[in-house]
């Protein structure tokens, strides 16, 4: 009996060693290691393809270097599960040596995973969520943000909701941190009235409830934030409750992505998009990176996989102005600040609190020259903005 | 929706005395199936035919292979396998479909709304699912309580090892009642992919209030699933509607919504909790 | 004869010895072998033993299949993990109870915490048997992992954030060696506990209403308050094993407390023998093993997993007859 044991657990323990051999024994040639933890799964998941495609194109454009350095980039699927992005993030400090992370889509994850990464010198640069909680008195000389602050974002929607002469708004958001963030942020730039705030839940797939509150309040037009397979089937369902068309809906970005628009066809036509990117942009950056992406992957960037792209031009940057090493977070911090690098999206720089400011632009969901729904760039609605909480970081 | 499946658990709990996870799975490949019919094909109808024929036909063939040694079993080898069979069939549909949730459009005539009463406009297709629902009821009523088929269905409910011993080929009786089982499972996942969408992991989410479905209603009763649904769901969309109001005068907004979903979704829970404490065999048993 | 019998008996009696000896060399072993992670795997090892060996006492000597015994490691999770939230914010919880981070106190309150839970479902679910006793506890389960995403003071589905353990004199639990002997103590304490219990009246006529209900009624024995103590007991076990699992992963969230982790311990004592004292250290260290290995191989390694399950749901009665890992 006993040898029949060993028989069996001999063989078990050599594979399990094997299996846990550290990828560090293989053969090296100093390639710095980043740790990309992302929603690869689930409603959230194309967000997640989008900015690591973005960030690998970036790479690939330059010989699998950023800023000189060989790079090696270990991407595992959170599955939008806290615990889950938190694990990864421990297991790829402690069992890799990593010590750059990014790619991390929804704020929530990234409460999670991140503060004890920062707490142990490792660098954090976010490509897509950006919690105000991390803006202001939060704030980590370790972490960066290069999308956009979330409050920022939606106070984009706020002030394009007021230039488009909304006077009453009813407004619907999950209720999570960003989502709380995003009517937050509209509410400070909109000087209309706010008919209703709706609440609505991370999992939920039926907004009947909604669609008939909408339908009883009659205000001129809906602020939604419901962002990835959220949106879609929010907006599917506006539609099937008849209220496209009748009540005019304003939105920022995350909510009427380039994926979102290609799969709603006629259900998204008229809404009117604020964001700080847009593939008509006409910056050669811009051109350079919508027609790699389409070649590579066949398909239209969203704006995640710009953030994506853009975050490694950042950390391409950084390491370049370091000779070419990391060598540590605050030589990287020191070349990371003045941000030298071409954004996609044109002006870029970094706030006092390491997030963004930038431009701030108006589109619309408009027929294209081939007859299917894109996003067209209208006009300006805010220049040169951070974002409201960078006074209170003490950076 | 809470019905299609709660018959088909209780049946299939009730007759063979298995507790089936997989019932789950086999809703999610129903709406799998029809969700990719209908993008291949555009024909809701042809839609429709192949949730049911392949929920039904995997249930067969799960029954042949693996349930059937499963019936002599303690329940939690039962529940150890079917676990094991829903862990399967999540990771099998995200191979052959990916994570995305898949969208079903509907045709024309089934989307946009209908005046139910003067003002008050009702998704067409949800009409759509009632008419589905009431029409299933009458034929399984029908069914069970007035065919030949129905009457060993409901003998083999109330004593196995009789109807086994006036030689009744009790094998092709289970294998039979475990395909219509599925078939309702099927058929409720084709109704459910255009409203919630279609997705690896859609079985469990409902799996759970089938559960409290059918033990509130009375394992292995059809009317006991039927008004057991009827009461879940109502309990279900009541709270939903009333909690969060209530609450808001209370509490400060985002938290009050959260509370409030929470306490809406506890609700069934206690229900069944409720109903369990005053009658431990539920409301309609036939066992 | 009696020598063959000696010698087994002796064997018999010296495995669990030994056993308890390998554990503690772990740490050591890992050393020598250069792989560091597998001291944290071996860690979460030992939490989800403790965790299904609460199990146990009930599924595998009672007989009573449990399948939301996740609830009690979730509320054990989460009593360290709020007091902990409380400590850090300096608000007193329910306006009288200061928070702490102080070891000797969180996991006794967290046993508390899920004992106390666990009288009160206990009560309520014991009424019932058979399929309705598994559909109850995995009712009041879900229900509390309801309440517990609806809590957002305390991170609601997103979970609570530990970024510092538990302190305690001596200890320094962000040394993963302490971490794993803290985890192994207590394992073993209860397990051995467990066992004593077993052997005692109480044991027996847990044993015995699991083999005949009937019988026990016909014997004069009341078996409700016995199968409640147990209830209690199991909930306490799997409490401490929730306190730890807070300590080990800086994190808690109500997916501790979701159907899908009562179903992983069901397996854990069915994989590694119900009834048996030291199954669920081997059913947590083969499910989590298989679980990290084949998830290393491929992202959708539950179609691998899954049919595993099943096999081992047909073949487990026979598997353990053969090998015959007795306590």
């Amino acid at each position: 009996m006993i040898s029949r044991r060993t028989l069996v657990a001999t063989p078990a323990a050599v594979g399990l060693a094997s299996a846990f051999r550290p990828r560090l024994a293989r053969a090296q040639d100093a390639k710095l290691k980043i740790g990309f933890i992302t929603t690869l799964s689930g409603p959230g998941g194309y967000l997640g393809q989008d900015i690591r495609d973005g960030f690998q194109l970036a790479i690939d454009l330059n010989d699998g270097k950023l800023g000189g350095t060989p790079v090696q980039l270990f991407v595992e699927d959170d599955a939008f599960k806290p615990a889950q992005a938190k694990e990864i993030a421990d297991r790829f400090y402690k069992n890799e040596g990593i010590r750059l992370f990014t790619g991390i889509v929804f704020s929530n994850l990234l409460s999670a995973a991140v503060p004890e990464l920062l707490d142990n010198d490792a660098i954090y640069v976010s490509a897509n969520a950006g919690p105000s909680t991390f803006s202001g008195k939060d704030c980590h000389p370790n972490y960066y943000v290069v999308s956009w602050n979330n409050d920022s974002l939606h106070e984009a929607g706020g002030a394009n909701a007021q230039r488009l002469g909304f006077k009453s708004v009813m407004l619907l958001a999950p209720n999570y941190q960003a989502g709380k963030d995003a009517l937050t942020g509209f509410k400070r730039m909109f000087k209309g009235q706010v008919v209703k705030e709706i609440y609505t839940r991370l999992d939920q797939t039926d907004y009947a409830a909604e669609m008939a509150q909408i339908r009883d309040a009659k205000p001129d037009a809906v602020y939604q934030f419901h962002p990835g397979g959220l949106g879609i089937a929010f907006m599917r369902q506006y539609q099937q409750a008849g209220l496209l068309g009748q009540i005019a809906m304003t939105v920022a970005e995350p909510s009427m992505d380039n994926t979102i628009v290609t799969a709603l066809g006629d259900a998204a036509t008229g809404v009117t998009v604020a964001s700080h990117w847009n593939t008509d942009f006409d910056n050669a950056a811009n051109h350079r990176f919508v027609e790699a992406f389409m070649k590579k992957y066949n398909r239209i960037p969203t704006t995640y996989a710009s953030q994506g792209y853009d975050a490694a031009l950042a950390i391409a940057a950084s390491l370049k102005g370091t000779g070419g090493k990391f060598s540590g977070p605050e030589a990287f911090r020191t070349a990371m600040v003045p941000a030298k690098f071409d954004s996609v999206r044109g002006y870029f720089a970094f706030g006092p609190n390491q997030h963004p400011i930038q431009n701030w632009y108006a589109l619309e969901v408009q027929r294209g020259a081939d007859g299917k729904n894109m996003l067209r760039t209208t006009g300006e609605v805010l220049s040169k903005y951070g974002d409201a909480y960078s006074a209170q970081c003490k950076l | 929706m809470l019905f299609l499946l709660a018959a088909g658990l209780t049946l299939v709990f009730g007759i063979m005395g298995v507790i089936n996870l997989a019932h789950g799975s086999l809703y999610m490949i129903g709406a799998y199936a029809a969700a990719w019919t209908a993008m291949e094909t555009g024909s809701f109808l042809l839609a429709a035919i192949a949730a049911i024929a392949a929920a039904g036909s995997v249930g067969m063939v799960l029954e042949m292979v693996v349930l059937r040694r499963f019936y002599a079993r303690d329940h939690v080898d039962q529940v150890l396998a079917t676990f094991g069979l829903v862990l399967f069939f999540n990771q099998a549909m995200a191979l052959m479909f990916g994570r995305q949730p898949l969208f079903v459009t509907l045709p024309q005539a089934l989307s946009g709304t209908v005046l139910v009463a003067p003002g008050v406009p009702y998704p067409v297709f949800r009409l759509l699912i009632i008419a589905a629902v009431i029409v299933v009821a009458v034929l399984l009523w029908l069914f069970i309580g007035h065919t030949r088929i129905g009457m060993l269905v409901r003998a083999g409910a109330t004593n196995r090892e009789m109807v086994r011993a006036m030689g009744v080929p009790i094998r092709g009786l289970y294998t039979l009642v475990f395909g219509l089982g599925a078939a309702l499972a099927g058929l409720a996942g084709l109704l459910a992919g255009p409203i919630y969408s279609v997705q690896v992991g859609m079985g469990e989410q409902i799996l759970i209030s089938t559960f409290v479905v059918i033990v509130i209603g009375g394992v292995g009763s059809i009317r006991g699933a039927s008004i057991g649904a009827l009461l879940v769901g109502g309990m279900d969309t009541l709270l939903r509607a009333v909690v969060p109001a209530l609450l808001q005068h209370v509490m400060q907004g985002p938290d009050a919504d959260a509370l409030a979903g929470g306490i809406a979704s506890m609700g069934i829970y206690i229900v069944m909790a409720v109903v369990l404490l005053l009658r431990p065999r539920g409301l309609f048993p036939s066992l | 004869m009696s020598e063959t019998l000696t010698h087994s008996r002796a064997r018999q009696m010296a495995l669990p010895w030994l056993g308890m000896l390998l554990l503690f060399a772990v740490p050591f072993i890992v050393q020598g072998l250069g792989i560091p992670s597998l001291l944290g795997l071996a860690t979460r090892i030992a939490i989800a033993a403790l965790a299904a060996a609460s199990l146990n006492v009930l599924l595998g000597y009672g007989g009573l299949v449990s399948f939301g015994h996740a609830a009690y490691y979730g509320l054990g999770a989460y009593t360290v993990g709020i007091l902990n939230a409380q400590f850090v914010s300096g608000d007193l919880l329910f306006g009288i109870i200061p928070g702490t981070n102080q070891l000797w106190f969180t996991l006794p309150a967290a046993m508390l915490v899920s004992g106390l839970v666990a009288v009160c479902l206990g009560a309520l679910c014991l009424r019932t048997s058979g399929v309705q006793f598994i559909m109850i506890t995995l009712a009041f389960a879900q229900m509390i992992y309801f309440l517990f995403i609806s809590l957002k003071a305390y991170g609601g589905d997103d979970g609570l954030l530990m970024r510092r353990p538990n302190i305690a004199p001596f200890i320094n639990l962000h040394n993963s060696a302490h971490m794993y002997y803290l985890a192994v103590v207590c394992l073993i304490a209860y397990v051995l506990f467990c066992g004593r219990l077993m052997r005692s009246r109480f044991g027996r006529v847990i044993a015995g209403q699991r083999q005949s209900e009937r019988r026990m009624v016909a014997l004069g024995i009341q078996t409700y308050p016995y199968k409640l103590l147990a209830f209690v007991l199991a909930g306490m076990g799997a409490g401490l094993a929730g306190a730890l699992t807070a300590n080990y992963a800086h994190f808690v969230s109500p997916d501790l407390m979701h159907w899908t982790q009562s179903g992983d311990l069901l397996i854990m004592v069915v994989i590694g023998g119900a009834g048996r004292l030291w199954g669920p250290l081997l059913g947590a260290a083969v499910l989590i093993v298989l679980e990290t290995m084949l998830s290393g191989w491929t992202q959708y390694w539950q179609i691998i997993m899954g049919p595993i399950l099943v096999l081992v749901a047909l073949y487990s009665p026979q598997l353990h007859r053969r090998l015959d890992l007795s306590a």
